[in-house]
């Protein structure tokens, strides 16, 4: 975790790099018994509770994977909704050819990534809006593609195949974990993503893509990283629609309302952070819930909430938090220059000694 | 004499896809704002129409009169206040407010308008048409969009060249901190942009409400199109925008005259084409606008 760097000069104490903090290790713990209570929740609470977390967890890796792409590598894309529909679509293609639908699922993810290389190619032509809508008219493409197909349901949607063999409680419960561990694997992924040198490179882009670019970062390679990895959090995302839904349907899995919620998710908890878009995806199931009796009214609540935040607090909620110190993801580097009180106290308590860490995180290129 | 029916309706639909993006070309050649709620600001022009004609005359062509100057003052004060605040914050903040907007508006007008869909009747015109030749249907109000949308970006890129403001505008687009330097009220001026920006998306909307039924949701194919159009034509050229808007209309009436259901799936493919082969458009600006 910690490695020593050579004191610059004799006059000052030797100074060690660490990545986590006292909160962060704490946080980690707390991440993974809560991770536990998760897993074990199908035995104890009912079908209506792990349902509406079904929804809750494909949410939640959708915010995510877009933070990722907007909040770090400066990808707005409105186009994730490709993704999820040729995810949902794939894991009917493969239940229709006779392959259980919870092995479909992975398959399809990966069969996005896959897709995601050569429509980069055709979309990271355009730059900043431009970018965003075409990304829209490509997702656009694939539901008109789609719809012309028969044997896919064309535009009124199919069931899929492969979970009538099931028992409802079991489905539920299958459901539940599948989606558990995809929002596991899409939060550490992006934490391990964000610690890795490709990571540094995109938050060096993050917070200025030109300094990054001219001290010889590899932006693009960066960019297109992050995007084959949003796609394949997307597509998993697609396939769990189609499993928890338990029918395609075009229209709801290629719509651009999905890249309204992503976008909400992440602005409402905090653009690039990691932790942001779990409090978003919690604020925003919380107002879905409590507005669910006035119609449409909990969108344009949401959507002026996230229009505000975009505005004026560019931090989110989860800002607040960060404001105090606290993260649940240690992505960035604490020089501390008295190792003694590093493993006690919290970095951004160590000014006279030293600390360079003051934001969030900050990256020393290698 | 199918094919040149064919034709004759894709350059009449051009003209109401260049009329679309229009309002989407200026807004970003001058302002650099996208504005991902372009379509839904149109449907809403379309439903003011809706809100406010019965008070004031049966024939919806009366809403060219009022809808388009309330959307200019309505584009100067967004221009002043939320466009111009979320420019500050970062290129980016424009992208995510504008597709908040987006939401926030189709959403309004569901909850205001119903999800039914409304249109605009402009009495015996939204029928009537005319035979140039046998087989070939020219309805009055598609000449009429056409000509509207070479008049409206005739007289914006007339504005823009030869009159004070336009020049002003121009100095803005290209730099404009030199231009406030150099005297020019910058924000005063960008507010002006955007609300000629703002009126031609009201004309837009009208002009769709005319030809078609609208819905609180029609908006954002409209931003595809409008978008399309601009970036067929090349970024920044007002006439390009016309010929991208042409080449997709032959698009989608050439492509529906092949399978009655491919029209829009030949608009997106022309689009993709485009964008592999020519990604600069059919006549790239040198300067902004």
């Amino acid at each position: 975790m910690s490695e020593a760097l050579a004191a610059p000069a004799a006059a000052l104490p030797k100074p060690t790099i660490r990545r986590s903090t006292r909160t962060s290790r704490l946080s980690l713990v707390g991440l993974a018994v809560v991770s536990v209570i998760l897993a074990v929740l199908p035995f104890g609470a009912g079908q209506g509770t792990t349902n509406l977390l079904v929804d809750f967890f494909i949410l939640m890796t959708l915010g995510v994977t877009w933070n990722m792409l907007a909040g770090y590598a400066g990808l707005v894309s409105v186009g994730q909704q490709a993704y999820i529909g040729l995810g949902a679509y794939g894991v009917l293609w493969l239940a229709q050819h006779g392959v259980e639908p919870f092995i479909a699922l992975p398959i399809g993810a990966v069969f996005c990534a896959v897709a995601s290389a050569p429509i980069s190619w055709l979309v990271f032509r355009l730059r900043g809006g431009y970018f965003a809508i075409g990304t829209w008219a490509v997702a656009d493409v694939l539901f008109l593609l789609t719809i012309r197909d028969s044997s896919l349901g064309g535009g009124t949607g199919t069931n899929v195949p492969g979970l009538n063999g099931f028992d409802p409680t079991v489905l539920g419960a299958y459901t539940y974990w599948a989606a558990l561990v995809i929002a596991i694997i899409a939060l550490l992924g992006g934490y391990l993503l964000l610690r890795s040198r490709v990571g540094l490179a995109l938050t060096a882009v993050r917070d200025n893509e030109g300094a990054a670019r001219a001290v010889g970062v590899r932006v693009d390679g960066a960019k297109r990283v992050v995007y084959f990895a949003a796609a394949l959090g997307a597509g998993a995302a697609g396939g769990l629609i189609a499993i928890s839904q338990l029918n395609v349907q075009a229209q709801n899995v290629y719509g651009v309302q999905w890249s309204a919620y992503m976008i909400f998710v992440v602005l409402i908890g905090g653009i690039g952070t990691l932790e942001g878009p779990i409090v978003g995806t919690i604020v925003f199931f919380v107002l879905q819930r409590t507005l669910a009796d006035y119609g449409g009214w909990y969108l344009i609540i949401v959507g002026s909430l996230a229009v505000v935040m975009a505005m004026f607090m560019r931090q989110g909620l989860w800002g607040i938090a960060a404001r105090f110190g606290i993260k649940l993801f240690p992505v960035g580097y604490n020089v501390m220059t008295t190792p003694d009180r590093a493993t006690h106290g919290v970095d951004r308590a160590l000014p006279p000694s030293g600390s360079v860490s003051g934001s969030q995180e900050s990256g020393t290129a290698p | 004499m199918i094919w040149i029916n064919a034709i004759v309706q894709g350059l009449m639909l051009g003209g109401l896809f260049a009329l679309f993006a229009c309002g989407l070309s200026l807004l970003f050649g001058v302002i650099g704002v996208i504005n991902l709620a372009h379509g839904d600001f149109a449907i809403l022009g379309a439903y003011v129409a809706v809100a406010l004609l019965p008070s004031i005359h049966t024939n919806a062509l009366w809403a060219l009169l009022f809808v388009p100057p309330i959307f200019a003052l309505f584009g100067y004060g967004a221009q002043r206040t939320v466009l111009q605040r979320s420019l500050d914050t970062g290129p980016l903040t424009t992208l995510l407010v504008t597709f908040g907007l987006s939401v926030v508006i189709q959403n309004a007008l569901l909850e205001g308008f119903s999800a039914d869909s409304h249109s605009l009747s402009i009495g015996a015109l939204t029928t009537n048409a005319f035979h140039p030749a046998n087989g070939v249907v020219v309805p009055y109000l598609r000449l009429g969009i056409l000509l509207a949308a070479v008049a409206v970006l005739g007289s914006v890129q007339l504005l823009l060249r030869r009159t004070s403001v336009g020049r002003q505008i121009r100095a803005v687009a290209d730099d404009a901190e030199a231009a406030s330097i150099a005297g020019v009220s910058t924000r005063h001026i960008t507010g002006i942009a955007a609300g000629i920006a703002f009126a031609t998306v009201a004309l837009a909307g009208l002009a769709f409400g005319m030809y078609a039924q609208f819905a609180p949701t029609t908006g954002s194919t409209w931003l595809l199109y409008a978008f399309e159009a601009v970036i067929v034509g090349g970024l920044g050229s007002l006439w390009g925008t016309l010929a991208g808007g042409c080449v997709l209309g032959l698009a989608q009436t050439i492509g529906e005259q092949i399978a009655p259901t491919a029209g829009a799936l030949a608009v997106q493919l022309v689009f993709l084409a485009m964008l592999a082969v020519r990604p600069n458009g059919l006549l790239p600006a040198r300067a902004a606008v």
